[in-house]
């Protein structure tokens, strides 16, 4: 087991110096140079102190030269220093990173407790009415843009009872109830747009599973109902469930993107915004380079729970 | 001894024969599926027509009358400056219709050709491009265009390519895993003994082979391909205004306006909903009658 995690660690090298590779590279052709922005914002316009800036900053480099020092340091945690701010971009990202992870989190909680019931029960209820209407849903919220159901959620309450969703920032650790209190809304906006498909692929398993063998045994030696559904069937329905969380993680983070930009929370989504609307290439290649890393890191734990959901799955 | 002179003389009329005894079928047994096709060509129409049937111009400002809400006059009612939703909301349908079209034309494109090469050829080839396929995969597509958009500078043929190559390398899987099983069939093999060329077993045994799965592919991808561009151009980062895209009529400065005129946040987000919708249902539909081996694959 270990030797095979060790083994999935190293597969992950080439893939993310590859894809910082490429980031470091395009980001730098961004048109508008970052010190163009600068200059302008602090009225230098002398070419004299163009160099002295583009030196400052480290930017008069080679781009090779400036990327294998990049990559030296973020092997000792170093992601170097905001263009900007000057704050280092390993603390920018510390502070960011739990909060979308905390977004994340409870849009994952919600999406699950939505979907897996219904799922569930949508194969139980095989074509009758209730299973239609729950795939209906499914169907249409995949096509529903979370972006819109945000932008209602901002525009009609306000306008119907003078009620609007929290913009102001609490860190959870200050005050969790009003941290959750904003962080509810997005979550669960996100949540259902995650559900969708989480929903239609229990159904199909939990038909799948249903007409197997085992149940009918399970059924014939006379258990409830409850138990064949809950145990025998489902915890083996599950599995091509969990590997779908891993696939949506990145829609996860995707997502959380825009309901950050609308919901004004001060995660990594609205960080990376900011940091490209202000060409912030360190800040830029940093957050990729932790996206990266947490898509992978989360199918990798996905891996890891087939064997505790299922005692065939045996790694070596 | 008569079968294969019957054969042949059937063979001409075929191709045409199909598309009816599929649209046929589409209509029999997949009405939610037909309803699909039949919302999609109105919104292909509403699209190609936009410059006919918009009563006004798309950036026609009309201070006297600002922010009303929907009458006779203004179907679906006026924004901040006075300019007619309905006639905005018409054109935006043309470009989704462009940057859907377009863009899911260049990803399917796209993964035909990964999928074909890298499947039938196989080795090392196949193992380099899996993994750099791996590796753009690795990162959400979100953050992948926000990034790239950002290099490239917002505006319509940057968001086609751009989502064109997205959804086109995490399309070629799919090509792909078809492809490796067509390669295995064996008519490919006898063919290949006969000593066909590679090309020729390409375009006679192995495309057609994959050729449902690359119509259904074309289909979801439109759908998917306008989701994106709403979304990227919601976030100021799409087609720039005043181009009346659907999400950027919901997004920059028309949300400050949406409390005084709540119809502002209706229109543009419940045609996005009903065309994704309408094209997915279809989509699925197609899966259905032309290949049941990708249900579940989207």
């Amino acid at each position: 087991m270990q030797s095979y995690i060790l083994r999935r660690l190293l597969a992950l090298i080439p893939t993310l110096l590859f894809a910082s590779l490429i980031v470091f590279v395009a980001v730098r052709w961004i048109p508008g140079d970052v010190v163009d922005l600068m200059m302008s914002q602090n009225d230098i316009a002398a070419d004299q102190d163009r160099a002295r800036v583009e030196q400052a900053l480290g930017l008069d480099r080679p781009v090779l030269v400036q990327y294998t020092s990049w990559v030296g340091g973020a092997l000792r945690g170093d992601l170097g220093r905001s263009l900007w701010r000057g704050s280092p971009v390993s603390r920018e990202l510390a502070e960011r990173l739990p909060i979308s992870f905390e977004l994340g989190l409870l849009a994952l909680v919600i999406g699950l407790t939505v979907a897996i019931p219904i799922g569930v029960y949508s194969a139980i209820r095989q074509d009758t009415l209730g299973d239609y209407v729950t795939r209906s849903f499914s169907i249409l919220m995949l096509a529903v843009p979370s972006f819109w159901l945000a932008t209602l959620v901002m525009v009609f309450p306000s306008v119907w009872w003078r009620w609007a969703p929290e913009l102001e920032y609490t860190r959870f650790l200050d005050d969790p109830v009003a941290n959750l209190k904003q962080m509810l809304v997005p979550a669960i906006l996100l949540g259902l747009s995650l559900s969708a498909v989480t929903m239609r692929i229990t159904r199909t398993m939990m038909l799948e599973v249903l007409r197997q063998d085992y149940i009918r045994t399970a059924r014939a030696k006379g258990l409830r109902e409850r138990v064949v559904v809950l145990r025998h069937a489902l915890r083996n329905g599950l599995i091509p469930v969990v590997t779908l969380v891993g696939l949506q993680a990145p829609l996860l983070i995707g997502g959380a993107v825009i309901m950050e930009q609308i919901f004004v929370i001060p995660g990594m989504g609205l960080l990376l915004l900011e940091a490209v609307s202000q060409r912030d290439y360190p800040l830029i290649s940093g957050i990729f380079l932790v996206v990266g890393l947490s898509v992978i890191s989360i199918n990798l734990l996905v891996d890891l729970s087939y064997g505790l959901l299922d005692p065939q799955v045996r790694v070596r | 001894m008569t079968a294969p002179a019957i054969d042949s003389s059937a063979a001409l009329p075929r191709a045409r024969s199909a598309g009816r005894d599929l649209l046929r079928r589409l209509v029999r047994d997949k009405p939610l599926g037909a309803a699909g096709a039949a919302i999609s060509v109105l919104f292909l129409l509403c699209g190609i027509l936009a410059g006919v049937l918009a009563p006004r111009g798309i950036n026609q400002v009309d201070l006297a009358h600002r922010l009303e809400p929907p009458s006779l006059q203004f179907l679906l009612g006026t924004d901040a400056l006075g300019r007619d939703v309905f006639s905005r909301i018409l054109h935006g349908a043309r470009l989704s219709v462009i940057v859907g079209f377009s863009g899911a034309a260049i990803a399917t494109a796209l993964s035909l050709v990964i999928g074909v090469v890298t499947g039938y050829v196989g080795g090392r080839l196949d193992l380099v491009v899996q993994r750099l396929v791996d590796a753009w995969m690795a990162f959400p597509g979100l953050v992948l265009l926000i990034v790239v958009i950002s290099v490239v500078g917002p505006g319509m043929p940057q968001i086609i390519v751009v989502l064109g190559l997205l959804y086109g390398i995490a399309g070629s899987r799919i090509v792909r895993g078809a492809v490796v099983s067509a390669r295995e069939q064996m008519y490919v093999h006898a063919a290949q003994s006969t000593g066909a060329g590679t090309l020729w077993i390409l375009r006679r045994h192995v495309v057609p082979n994959v050729m449902p799965l690359i119509i259904v592919l074309f289909t979801t991808r439109v759908g998917a391909v306008i989701l994106s561009e709403a979304g990227l151009s919601f976030l100021g980062l799409g087609v720039p205004p005043p181009a009346p895209t659907w999400g950027g009529m919901l997004s920059g400065s028309g949300r400050a306006y949406m409390a005084m005129g709540p119809w502002l946040a209706l229109a543009p987000g419940l045609c996005l909903t009903l065309v994704v919708y309408a094209i997915n249902v279809f989509g699925d539909a197609l899966r259905d009658l032309l290949d049941p081996r990708m249900r579940g694959i989207r």
